[in-house]
């Protein structure tokens, strides 16, 4: 595998920043109830991820070792509010359920961890390919946990009906229980069972 | 609301942990001992208590729409909302610097116990996420937004306390082999927090 490749599918599993670093769990799970805001969300964070990880790595000869923490801070909350302009432009909705969570992409661990861990050290194109990475290994989980809430809690999918009606007059019930924050945490539990399982036996 | 009923909903019903998830990093990261995460959730309620007020001024008085009116009549139809996140992450940034030094200087005591968790601070979104949500619920006045900031910062203290105590209990218990570590962390932290729903029905 070549190594730019790498870079960019390492993240989805086997250094996934959420099930294996535990980084960004902050602001991913409060908007996991449905599979649309998770979306937005989790394109937000890979463009913030990508982004800001190429502009520090550009940076990265010129910003002072002891304010880098602030110079960092800037230049994510700059893209975030960006991002935010841009999704309260064309996806207003979305924008209003996501309300301060899209803000709180700049406080995100994975945006700063990658940007400490990898972009101050690395070459411009491989640090864009590490947070672009990084940020689908975000999405990815952050899509799963989506999935299975929407599905079981209010069996619909991106808002369509997908359990059939049948199934309801069958005595089937929706687990109202998926809807509520907790559930979030325990999926994402189980998500890391799974995961370290299949690590492990390998 | 009074203040009372603020400060009572803020630290059960809104916890920041168990209702909105902020400050996980920090919170799964930090809280294998009762000890250390004590000092790390008594650092977030002082940060809390500090920032939350401040920034309450910076939004009242600079970045609301209209705000700037008491500089001059000219401004009053400039909004600088859009400078929120920028102006807010910078000021709880300096400010966490700065209390860092003052603590240093006038208590070394008090650093030596919060002195490590202090930079981690800066980039914990339960700070962020608290001056957000002061913003997007439109406290009249500074005394509200201390005791949001006071309450949300106990209400932290006690998640994380909790959960300390919890893993040090079940650290020789026999847990399947991939849930160890986070695994079970996540899942005890999803059971406490169907335990503190409880407290949603009480109507203040």
């Amino acid at each position: 595998m070549s190594q730019f490749k790498k870079l960019l599918i390492e993240p989805l599993r086997k250094a996934n920043p959420i099930t294996v670093l535990v980084l960004g769990i902050c602001s991913c799970l409060a908007v996991t109830a449905q599979l649309k805001p998770a979306l937005v969300m989790g394109a937000s964070v890979t463009v913030v991820t990508a982004l800001s990880n190429l502009i520090i790595s550009l940076l990265r000869k010129g910003i002072p070792a002891r304010i880098r923490i602030i110079v960092q801070l800037v230049v994510v909350a700059t893209l975030v509010i960006l991002v935010d302009q841009f999704l309260k432009a064309f996806v207003y909705d979305v924008s209003k359920q996501l309300s301060v969570f899209v803000g709180l992409i700049i406080t995100n661990c994975i945006v700063m961890g990658r940007l400490e861990a990898f972009a101050m050290s690395h070459k411009p194109w491989e640090s864009f390919l590490d947070g672009l990475g990084n940020g689908l290994g975000y999405s990815l989980i952050l899509v799963i946990v989506a999935f299975s809430r929407e599905l079981f809690g209010s069996g619909t999918l991106f808002g369509y009906q997908v359990v059939p009606q049948s199934f309801y007059e069958a005595g089937y019930q929706n687990n109202g229980l998926m809807i509520l924050p907790p559930m979030a945490l325990v999926v994402v539990g189980v998500i890391i069972w799974i995961n370290n399982s299949k690590t492990e036996s390998k | 609301m009074s203040l009372f009923n603020l400060f009572i909903k803020s630290v059960f019903v809104d916890n920041m942990i168990f209702a909105y998830f902020l400050g996980m990093c920090s919170y799964l990261a930090v809280s294998k001992t009762v000890k250390t995460s004590f000092g790390l959730g008594v650092a977030v309620t002082f940060v809390l208590v500090v920032t939350v007020p401040i920034n309450f001024l910076v939004n009242k008085y600079l970045l609301a729409p209209g705000a700037l009116a008491w500089l001059s009549p000219k401004f009053a139809t400039v909004d600088l909302s859009f400078l929120t996140y920028i102006l807010f992450i910078a000021i709880i940034a300096a400010i966490v610097q700065i209390l860092e030094m003052v603590i240093e200087k006038f208590s070394p005591a008090l650093y030596s116990a919060l002195g490590i968790f202090l930079p981690l601070i800066a980039v914990n979104c339960a700070i962020l996420g608290c001056a957000l949500f002061m913003q997007e619920r439109g406290f009249s006045d500074i005394g509200e937004a201390a005791v949001f900031g006071l309450g949300s910062g106990l209400g932290w203290l006690l998640a994380i306390v909790g959960i300390a105590a919890i893993r040090e209990k079940i650290r020789y218990s026999h847990i399947p082999k991939g849930l160890q570590g986070v695994g079970i962390a996540f899942i005890i932290t999803g059971l406490m927090g169907i335990a503190f729903m409880a407290f949603m029905g009480i109507k203040l």
